[in-house]
């Protein structure tokens, strides 16, 4: 059991490494914050649609994992997989994820190429309210998946 | 589980429990109620979990009022823990005024608290486990569901301390926590040390590399029985109370956790895997129905106090109330790495009818020499009974938002739905030991600022969303924040934002303007470096001036679709 946890510590800090590096990469294309107006869940859409070149994306295949209340709005954690198989014909080229309540929709984007070896990111996030995040996953075959969770940001001091 | 399923657990378990005719039932006083009465029950199997939780810094008998109003929403409503009173007494076939209709309802409360006296204590809880452990050899397994280290002044002086020693020599085998962790992160390790046993969480991470920050799971062989402990703190711990306080540790549900760490267990030989959790019912209710492979749910944080074990699937819910209140024993034939059968009760702590311990009778008064001269001042009197638990208000936090009001000279007092704090009988003194059982906290600053009626709105919205969300999830398990100086009309079936309703400041009778600035009064808030002096002043000066308390029925929050 022991042996079982240091195993998943690993695996789990090399996620999280990976993530994180990649993460820094595509927010400087990307861009975190900007604009004064807040998003809407229709310009979330907006930019899901352009980010996939015209196409939509069915759910599925995209798991999610988030907490479902923000224990600090500045940095929530999340960590997105997709199922695939990630060969040479069949892989997961792109995820995107995005926020329909933050300044701006696009939160970061994440490239994969089959030596990727598994479709799976882990990064933080801020977020200004309590929102959905979208994660999209873009496959070699040209399919497009998502699923989407409610975050919610408390305003506290009442609880417990 | 739907409500025929309910109701036929229910009639199974009134016949198992002794509820019904032949039990406590027929004992007519506490006089006639027999140590032996409580310690009876039926023998089942290789293994018997005990189970404690939320003692909340009680080691003496207390009084302890079990709520009214207790509403659960989406697939709970209707469904225990979420019936109290007369329909509790139906569901479970209990008949009033009998031993179990007091300790497990409010019903006609006062006269039967007069009757059967106190409940709890850990020298009545050390002769009921002697007792079980004399009968039962190595199959008995202890645990605490964690918030038993705070709710007391001598567990605030002391840090948790009291309470650690009090449990390991109740023989305490496991733990998890939820107020534990509000001693500070500093605090938390040696506590774990006093307390003596694997401190089970298997939901706190660090935030930096989301390591474990303690053991997830403890393996333990009873009875021949390799049984997996896996523990789950509470999640909301760093929303609900202050995260600086614990900076560094993140905590959540965390269902994937659970489950690979269940799936570590069973892959490691467990025959028994137990989930000791402090979630709150209804959030454990939905992890047993999403997580393969957990045998028994402990359950905590909400209080409930159930007399039967809820089954969802393959897995058995007990609920054990707190404060002392209940010890739960649950009897449990494992056979090839399977349940076969078991039998469950939820069994009272009368304290009067328990010959104390000696040696925990002496550890208790020990423990608490060195606060007994400030224990024993006497503030005041009251008239009627005083009670914290209930969803909206309870006697005790009208008493606390009278005393802000008057003590802090504003206009409207918030005091948080903490669903601790024990319960005084009309007539009965009021002292500093009374006092502290409702407010003894690491953060107890009672603020003065100014709030606008729309952040009072957004405040109700946003508490009232963790009690009524219909994804237990998103549920924190606390009561909704206490107002004092403002009614309002809730809507518990409404979405966040369109809940609340009819805000009126009571004082003059006007709505509550949203553009308005207020002079609002609290305490218990999460804010780091919130000034103020502490609530137990401002709440025993409030006391020591009106000498004696009449507490009025609360009619300012009326509910609807409930």
């Amino acid at each position: 059991m022991t042996t079982n946890l240091h195993l998943d510590r690993r695996v789990a800090r090399r996620t999280v490494l990976r993530g994180a590096a990649t993460a820094a990469a595509a927010a400087g294309t990307v861009g975190l914050f900007g604009a004064s107006a807040f998003a809407t869940p229709e310009k979330a859409n907006e930019m899901m649609t352009k980010l996939l070149g015209g196409k939509t994306a069915k759910e599925g295949r995209v798991t999610l994992t988030m907490p479902q209340i923000a224990e600090n709005g500045n940095t929530v954690p999340l960590t997105v997989s997709v199922d695939s198989p990630m060969t040479d014909k069949d892989y997961v080229k792109a995820v995107h994820i995005l926020a329909d309540g933050n300044p701006e929709p696009a939160v970061a984007s994440f490239g994969f190429t089959p030596a990727s070896g598994k479709a799976e990111v882990s990064t933080r996030m801020r977020m200004a309210k309590t929102q959905n995040i979208l994660a999209v996953a873009e496959m070699s075959d040209g399919s497009a998946w998502m699923t989407k969770t409610e975050v919610k940001v408390t305003i506290g001091g009442c609880g417990g | 589980m739907n409500r025929r399923d309910f109701l036929q657990v229910a009639a199974a378990a009134a016949t198992v429990l002794g509820v019904g005719p032949g039990g406590l039932a027929r004992a007519a006083t506490a006089q006639g109620i027999s140590q032996g009465d409580l310690l009876r029950f039926p023998a089942k199997g290789n293994v018997t979990l005990l189970h404690v939780t939320d003692i909340h810094g009680q080691l003496r008998p207390v009084h302890f009022r079990e709520p009214s109003i207790n509403l659960g929403v989406g697939e709970a409503a209707g469904l225990p823990p979420h019936i109290t009173g007369k329909d509790f007494l139906k569901a479970f076939d209990i008949k009033a005024g009998s031993p179990e209709a007091f300790a497990l309802t409010m019903e006609d409360y006062v006269a039967l608290a007069r009757q059967y006296g106190r409940v709890g204590g850990l020298d009545r809880l050390a002769t009921l486990v002697k007792a079980i452990r004399a009968e039962r050899g190595d199959k008995v397994l202890l645990l605490d569901g964690g918030d038993s280290l705070q709710g007391s002044w001598g567990a605030l002086q002391t840090k948790g301390g009291d309470m650690a020693r009090a449990l390991k020599a109740l023989g305490v085998e496991g733990s998890t926590g939820h107020w534990e962790f509000t001693y500070g992160k500093d605090r938390v390790p040696g506590l774990i040390e006093e307390l003596g046993c694997p401190f089970l969480a298997c939901n706190v991470k660090d935030t930096e590399w989301e390591e474990n920050v303690f053991d997830g799971t403890h393996m333990y062989e009873r009875g021949g029985v390799k049984i997996a402990v896996v523990g789950q703190a509470f999640p909301y711990t760093p929303v609900a109370n202050p995260r600086w306080l614990m900076p560094n540790w993140s905590f959540g549900i965390r269902e994937e956790t659970i489950r690979e760490q269940v799936e570590a267990a069973r892959a490691a030989g467990a025959q028994l895997v137990v989930l000791l959790s402090h979630n709150g019912f209804d959030v454990d209710r939905k992890v047993a129905s999403r997580v393969e492979g957990i045998d028994v749910i402990l359950t905590g944080h909400t209080h409930d106090a159930l007399p039967v074990a809820v089954q969802v699937g393959r897995t058995l819910l007990i609920a054990s109330g707190s404060h002392g209140k209940f010890l739960s024993r649950l009897d449990l034939d494992v056979r090839d790495g399977q349940v076969k059968d078991f039998s469950y009760r939820i069994i009272p702590v009368f304290a009067d009818a328990i010959a104390p311990d000696p040696e925990m009778a002496k550890l208790v008064e020990d423990l608490r020499a060195p606060y007994a001269a400030e224990y024993a001042k006497v503030v005041g009197e009251t008239d009627g009974l005083l009670f914290r638990r209930g969803n909206f208000n309870g006697t005790w936090d009208d008493l606390i938002c009278e005393a802000l009001l008057a003590e802090r000279d504003a206009e409207i007092a918030l005091s948080p739905g903490f669903r601790w704090g024990t319960t005084l009988l009309p007539g009965e003194k009021i002292t500093m030991e009374d006092v502290w059982n409702q407010t003894a906290i690491t953060y107890p600053a009672a603020y003065r600022m100014e709030m606008s009626g729309q952040m009072l709105k957004d405040i109700l919205e946003d508490v009232a969303d963790n009690l009524f969300n219909p994804d237990p999830y998103y549920q924190q398990g606390g009561d909704m924040v206490r107002v004092g100086g403002m009614g309002y009309t809730i809507d518990i079936a409404k979405p966040i934002g369109s809940r609340i309703g009819g805000m009126t400041h009571l004082k003059s009778g006007k709505p509550i303007d949203p553009a308005r600035n207020y002079v609002v009064t609290g305490w218990a808030s999460v804010n780091e470096a919130t000034s103020g002096p502490p609530i137990w002043d401002i709440v025993s000066a409030h006391i020591g001036k009106r000498k004696v308390v009449t507490v009025k029925d609360n009619q300012s929050v009326r509910i609807v679709g409930a």
